[in-house]
């Protein structure tokens, strides 16, 4: 009996885009990096309808954190207090291909730390390494607004990824991201219409839609990992499907959440391993279950679950 | 596929005879695609027709179980591509290795670390479902020996991993009535392992290179007589395995070729445990019924066991928690008191938020059917009554001295009712959960 033939009818695919300026483009990175393009799900179709491969991006804090657990501090002790030595550790000894810095000290319950210094922050990292940056928020929608058009500013023509947009708070970010030149994120809690919502928001002050990641909140493994599943692979659809709206490639934040998660932090917990091992997995776990619904940036924390989940990319991304 | 009583009625004589009891054939069509009647009510039915209906009525994907009792374990009868459409039907069945070169000690040993990886996560019991025995001796006595001892240590649902069909008469002949699962057929063995498999009544698996070639195994099989197969793509790259366990996926289920109806197996075999852990997981997201692994780490297994659980979830039934009271840390009388709803990640996010705060509490939570705090308000699942009620039936009053309720900032509308209600002082939380730490580090001191 012969096998018969699959075919998939999709219209669409997932917008591709290119992170980061060279000089060439008005910038001064030294590498760029190109995400999105599928036109399939994740392992439907052959391998040349995957799309770019899926690239890490490391977290580099503003302030040095204090509530890290000891197996993350670790790999990091010596440059914590210094976004730029850690953003170049990330780069150059565990291989990060963007750099996500979050201005977690602005927040003001955090440190309420200032715009002049997110701009110094964002100066020295921008010196320090030649990948791509994105430029993530505090998520205090006040701070927000009051920091981030300034840091957008300091890396203004570097096609920086900066956010996040939200439903009830998008004007002044969308405007100046508008104005610098940088890509957006616009975030939505696991919510399809509302993320269109946000993507429409944006289109109607003239962002184009091109220029938008969508980030759709991201739930660890064991932590809701199975909505944020399920809103992925449905947003692929809705991509191949032609949906404009939804056509946007996908970052998620997998090192913030799985190092919530008990598994990652409890020190005792007999029969569940050590926990300087655990952490690494439940981050290296939920970062490969994604990537099976469909993501293109993983914001990751570990180099230890970094390197693993990196070499599963390459196995199965060409390019 | 199931057909509708127009396709069937076009199968039936369509005399109207009312033989079958129904006044006519189209009758008796629709009674048949609601199953309320059966084929051999109608006496003049064409054989071409049974075997067509026959072949519509089975499940796309087969099942198969292996193992016995209350270890049992049962693959297949997926229905659904992705698992917002409806919940995936067998959860993936993780099982790790055990080589028969071990022997003595050694093979207690790693025996007894397989049998330790089981887990209790949120209220279910989650853990490796079956062993695999390699036959990584190329003897049969060793094989033997090894496939006895799993058994003896827990009857666990065993795999059978030879290429030799002679090793594989061996170890059956001494663990059959453990139903164990027998791989793998190939091309070239296929006949003297189906006729092991039929003869002790067990599952086989089908293992070959091509989805093509994998066909003509599962067929070449059937044909002797074994209904229950596996199918396991052997030698391919981790990439052309995902890619084709997903075709045998649509195949099986969208064209419903019937020789790849059946559930997958996939081995894990290379690489150190971080790198298993990776591969294993992505199979389990696409499709693979069951994912052998070398690796016994705890720590490997518990986040595989986690996806596990979290991709087989039923879409359409928010995850609950159990509404009852948490303590976080070790709370006293004079700990904070909160109430949350019992939908999962509502939950988990404000006891992450409570542990992050390093003041111990109590968690109280209320039954919402599953749903977050502003849906249960709007959906008078969360007013004061039933915070009210929760309070009594946890017994509340007895846990803490103080008369201090704090409640989500998003139903700070509720405290004048609540406080009617209870008679507690009511406190209004943070609206975000992220906030929490402050909340109860500042404002509840």
């Amino acid at each position: 009996m012969p096998v018969p033939e699959v075919t998939d009818s999709f219209t669409g695919s997932v917008n591709r885009i290119t992170l980061g300026a060279t000089k060439e483009n008005g910038g001064t990175r030294s590498s760029t990096v190109a995400v999105g393009g599928a036109q399939n799900v994740v392992y439907g179709g052959s391998t040349e309808d995957a799309g770019e491969k899926p690239v890490v991006a490391m977290d580099v804090l503003d302030s040095k954190p204090e509530d890290w657990p000891d197996a993350l501090v670790k790999p990091y002790k010596d440059v914590l207090d210094s976004p730029g030595d850690w953003a170049k550790m990330c780069v150059e000894e565990f291989g990060a291909e963007l750099i996500c810095i979050r201005f977690e000290g602005i927040h003001p319950d955090k440190g309420d730390k200032d715009a002049s210094h997110a701009v110094k922050v964002t100066e020295e990292v921008l010196k320090a390494v030649g990948v791509p940056l994105i430029l993530w928020g505090c998520g205090n929608d006040e701070k927000d607004n009051e920091v981030m058009p300034k840091v957008s500013g300091a890396a203004k023509g570097e096609k920086c990824l900066i956010g996040t947009i939200k439903e009830d708070n998008y004007k002044s970010l969308t405007a100046i991201a508008l104005a610098d030149g940088h890509f957006l994120i616009s975030e939505a809690p696991l919510d399809i219409n509302i993320a269109k919502q946000i993507n429409i928001l944006a289109s109607d002050m003239g962002f184009p839609l091109e220029r938008i990641v969508t980030f759709q909140a991201t739930g660890a493994l064991g932590y809701g990992i199975e909505y944020a599943y399920s809103i992925q692979e449905r947003q692929r659809i809705a991509a191949l499907s032609g949906d404009k709206i939804m056509a946007m490639p996908v970052i998620c934040d997998v090192g913030y959440e799985s190092w919530r998660a008990k598994e990652a932090k409890l020190e005792d917990a007999p029969g569940w391993g050590q926990v300087k091992d655990r952490g690494p997995m439940w981050e290296t776990a939920t970062a490969i279950c994604l990537l099976q619904a469909g993501v293109d940036i993983i914001r990751m924390r570990h180099p230890r679950a970094v390197a693993t989940v990196k070499n599963f990319i390459s196995q199965i991304w060409k390019g | 596929m199931a057909l509708t009583g127009l396709e069937i009625f076009k199968l039936l004589p369509k005399t109207n005879c009312k033989k079958c009891g129904m006044p006519t054939c189209l009758a008796f069509a629709m009674q048949l695609a609601q199953k309320r009647a059966k084929l051999e009510d109608c006496p003049d039915v064409s054989d071409e027709a049974k075997e067509k209906l026959a072949a519509a009525a089975a499940p796309p994907m087969q099942k198969v179980v292996f193992g016995t009792g209350d270890n049992q374990v049962q693959l297949g009868q997926e229905t659904v591509i992705f698992r917002h459409e409806e919940k995936f039907y067998s959860p993936t069945v993780l099982a790790a290795t055990v080589s028969d070169k071990l022997t003595g000690d050694d093979l207690k040993k790693r025996i007894d670390a397989v049998n330790s990886l089981h887990f209790e996560r949120v209220g279910t019991k989650i853990g490796v479902r079956a062993v695999a025995v390699t036959n990584d001796s190329g003897e049969s006595e060793p094989f033997v020996q090894a496939a006895a001892a799993v058994k003896d240590a827990g009857d666990p649902p065993l795999i059978l991993v030879t290429d030799s069909a002679e090793a594989m008469a061996a170890a059956v002949a001494k663990v059959s009535d453990s139903v164990p699962l027998l791989a793998s057929a190939t091309p070239e063995t296929a006949e003297a392992m189906a006729k092991i498999a039929k003869e002790n009544n067990c599952p086989l698996v089908a293992k070959a290179e091509s989805i093509e070639a994998l066909s003509e195994l599962s067929e070449k099989i059937k044909a002797q007589g074994v209904e229950d197969i596996v199918l396991s793509l052997d030698g391919l790259s981790i990439r052309d395995q995902l890619f084709n366990l997903s075709r045998i996926r649509v195949l099986s289920l969208k064209k419903v070729f019937r020789p790849l109806g059946y559930p997958t197996i996939s081995f894990v075999a290379d690489g150190d445990s971080d790198e298993q852990t990776a591969v294993a997981t992505s199979l389990i997201c696409k499709y693979s019924g069951i994912v052998v692994v070398d690796t016994v780490e705890p720590h490997a297994f518990l986040p595989m066991l986690t996806a596990v659980m979290n991709i087989y979830s039923d879409p359409q039934k928010p995850v609950q928690v159990e509404p009852k009271v948490y303590p976080i840390g070790e709370p006293n009388a004079d700990s904070p008191v909160m109430f949350t709803t019992n939908f999962s990640l509502t939950y988990y996010t404000v006891e992450s938020d409570v542990e992050a705060s390093r003041i111990p509490s109590y968690i109280l939570v209320v039954d919402t059917e599953g749903t977050s705090v502003l849906t249960a308000y709007s959906g008078d699942k969360l007013n004061e009554k039933t915070v009210a009620d929760a309070m009594t039936k946890n017994g509340i009053e007895d846990l803490v001295k103080h008369r201090k309720l704090i409640i989500p900032g998003y139903v700070a509308v509720m405290s004048g009712k609540l406080e009617e209600a209870t008679n507690w002082e009511i406190m209004v939380g943070p609206r975000e959960c992220s906030m929490l730490p402050k909340y109860l580090q500042e404002v509840w001191k």
